[in-house]
């Protein structure tokens, strides 16, 4: 045959010992544990970690700007309404130094040892102040509304999935129901026969916030409820209690982690929607809502009252989901 | 598939149902009295007008008489806002509004959002692709009110290109702003989408066969990748209903748009409970609408979930 010839025809010294993938498996990987591996894959993604520093820096100056200020969130002063921004450093290079179509309004008043780095709003209270106040309480409302979501969701998700069956049947009948009113109208309605408040709002955002986690959890439970693990747990005589949130739940973490990151800048815009229909937080207490809501309406006179709140939440909420989307990557590398 | 409609259509009605229901209950304890000087009139007057209002009879018998009434196209009248102002047509026009809005924020976003996400698929890993990825990225977190307030300062107040507020007499000119800042959210997530299943589609075993077996690029795009790729884009179709719906409300009111928005929040500020009732449940209905074609489009084109469904 003309091959067998072809092949023979080759000089033996052209072949040798295919030896490069000898060396590779002999190299050593570090060895990381889960979260460090996760950690490491989140810091390498740029985004999530410019994330970080920007959730991180407006934590800290939500907790700090307020106690450094001279002025307070509350203080009402009418002879220093409608000031322009005005920050030391800044004011030589021209930019924020307190003036007004070419005036400058401090010098103007007679306070030109005053600094409000924002300006100030119609009642004369320093935007600076009440930006970062107003940061906390927002923070504060979906923080414990989103932690009161992860207790039901977690909790209501674990146990239909768990159990199956007619409890299933029945648990998911319900948060269809639940569902299919638009979360919008829900907590309007809610807040509206509770009356606007700081507790109210946060009770009308937990009440409807949770179906999605429960959803994912359930999701979680029928996959991991028929593995090994369980049936070891289940021969060694664990009792249901110990099988649901001893043996799965900590199997879910991942999942709740990256739920609880993307319902954070939900509930903050929430808060903000509640504000804008008229149920946000009651004066005097600020919350970025509220202020952008007060501020919308002179944006065109006076633009920095609006720009402060609407920076501050649009980083927050940015900031927020950049860093879900970075732990989700972190988490499952191969879904994106 | 006519069963499964069939089954999707009780399923909603049921759900209607449930939601008026369960609104209807919460209004009934809304503080607050319906009436303007309550404080001033005598305990006959408002008996009187209790019982005209038919407010004196028990809850259940009333959320029954507004069912029936309802389903005779009478939601009730006004107490505040407009006195004794049938709500039907309060609602009527502003409904057209308000759906108009979403509509064309829809098309704009869906349109713009597709090209975007393809062109970045295509240029992948260019400057064309890290734009697209900023836009979307900006797009899906901020919220609706901030690109509208970005815009009127800067289209509406700086360049006065635009109106400011809505202007009855110049309709088209006027809704270029709110549109606009309406739209971002689904321009972004389309964008983000129709990238990323372009990007899994490019690189799947089926395109590789197409392109070996010599298809031109035009139609191995047109043909294989888009297609594939839209179909799926119904499953963020939901969420992108749901924030059409709450964006148009905040839009409506910085824009001072007519529509249902604005009533809604004129209603719930002052304390006219028929209509904050009336809007709420217009807004659930639209929900349960949109969520229903969901579906069904989700069984035409997915057989397995219709099959689903017939054995439950």
């Amino acid at each position: 045959m003309a091959q067998e010839s072809e092949v023979a025809s080759i000089p033996a010294a052209d072949f040798g010992f295919a030896q490069g993938h000898e060396e590779e498996a002999e190299r050593e990987y570090a060895n990381y544990s889960y979260v460090r591996e996760i950690f490491n894959r989140f810091m390498d993604n740029k985004g999530a970690f410019v994330s970080l520093v920007m959730i991180v820096l407006i934590i800290v100056l939500a907790i700090v700007a307020p106690m450094l200020s001279p002025y307070k969130f509350d203080e009402v002063n009418s002879t220093r309404s409608n000031l322009p921004p005005r920050v030391p450093g800044l004011e030589q290079v021209g930019l924020f130094d307190g003036t007004k179509d070419g005036v400058n309004v401090y010098a103007e008043k007679g306070i030109s040892e005053e600094y409000h780095y924002f300006g100030t709003d119609s009642l004369g209270r320093d935007i600076w102040v009440r930006v970062w106040y107003g940061t906390r309480i927002s923070l504060l409302i979906s923080l414990i509304a989103v932690v009161i979501d992860i207790f039901i969701g977690v909790v209501y998700g674990l146990i239909s999935g768990y159990f199956g069956g007619r409890v299933d049947i029945v648990m998911q009948r319900i948060t269809e129901i639940l569902s299919s009113i638009p979360q919008l109208v829900i907590v309007t309605i809610l807040l509206v026969a509770l009356g606007p408040g700081l507790g109210n709002i946060v009770i009308a955002l937990a009440i409807t916030g949770w179906i999605d986690m429960s959803r994912i959890v359930r999701a979680q439970m029928l996959k991991l409820k028929n593995m090994e693990f369980v049936l070891a747990a289940r021969t060694l005589g664990a009792s249901w209690r110990e099988i649901i949130f001893k043996e799965v739940m900590p199997n879910c973490l991942a999942q709740i982690i990256v739920t609880f990151m993307f319902s954070i800048p939900n509930a903050i815009f929430f808060e903000a929607f509640l504000a804008f229909v008229g149920l946000g937080v009651p004066a005097p207490i600020s919350s970025l809502g509220t202020m952008i809501n007060d501020g919308y309406k002179s944006a065109m006179v006076y633009p920095y009252m609006v720009v402060g709140p609407v920076v501050v939440l649009g980083l927050l909420m940015l900031g927020f989901n950049l860093f879900a989307d970075g732990l989700r990557d972190a988490i499952e590398p191969n879904q994106s | 598939m006519g069963r499964y409609i069939a089954k999707r259509l009780a399923v909603a009605a049921l759900t209607v149902f449930i939601i008026l229901f369960v609104l209807f209950m919460l209004l009934n304890f809304m503080p607050g009295s319906p009436f303007n000087n309550e404080e001033k009139m005598t305990p006959e007057q408002i008996a009187t007008l209790k019982a005209a209002y038919g407010l004196d009879k028990p809850v259940i018998e009333r959320f029954f008489i507004y069912v029936g009434n309802m389903l005779r196209g009478d939601f009730g009248v006004s107490y505040n806002i407009q006195n004794n102002m049938p709500i039907a047509t309060m609602v009527g026009s502003r409904l057209k509004v308000t759906l108009g809005l979403g509509l064309e924020a829809g098309i704009l976003g869906a349109i713009v959002g597709n090209l975007l996400g393809i062109l970045a698929a295509l240029k992948r890993h260019t400057p064309v692709d890290t734009v697209a990825t900023v836009i979307a990225v900006l797009g899906v977190s901020l919220p609706n009110f901030v690109f509208a307030l970005l815009l009127s300062y800067f289209f509406g107040y700086r360049l006065k290109l635009f109106p400011l507020t809505f202007n009855p007499a110049d309709p088209i000119r006027s809704s270029v702003l709110p549109v606009i800042a309406l739209s971002m959210f689904t321009l972004a997530s389309m964008e983000r989408y129709t990238r990323s299943e372009l990007v899994s589609i490019m690189d799947s075993d089926y395109m590789m066969l197409a392109e070996s077996k010599g298809l031109p690029r035009r139609k191995l795009i047109m043909r294989h990748a888009l297609r594939n790729a839209l179909i799926s884009l119904i499953t963020v179709l939901a969420p992108l209903l749901v924030n059409l719906m709450s964006g148009s409300i905040v839009i409506e009111k910085i824009f001072s748009i007519p529509g249902l928005g604005t009533l809604y929040i004129t209603a719930i500020q002052s304390n006219d409970y028929n209509v904050v009732l009336a809007t709420s449940f217009i807004y659930s209905v639209m929900f349960v609408i949109a969520m229903l074609l969901v579906d069904l489009a989700y069984g035409l084109i997915d057989p397995r979930v219709r099959l689903a469904g017939q054995k439950g």
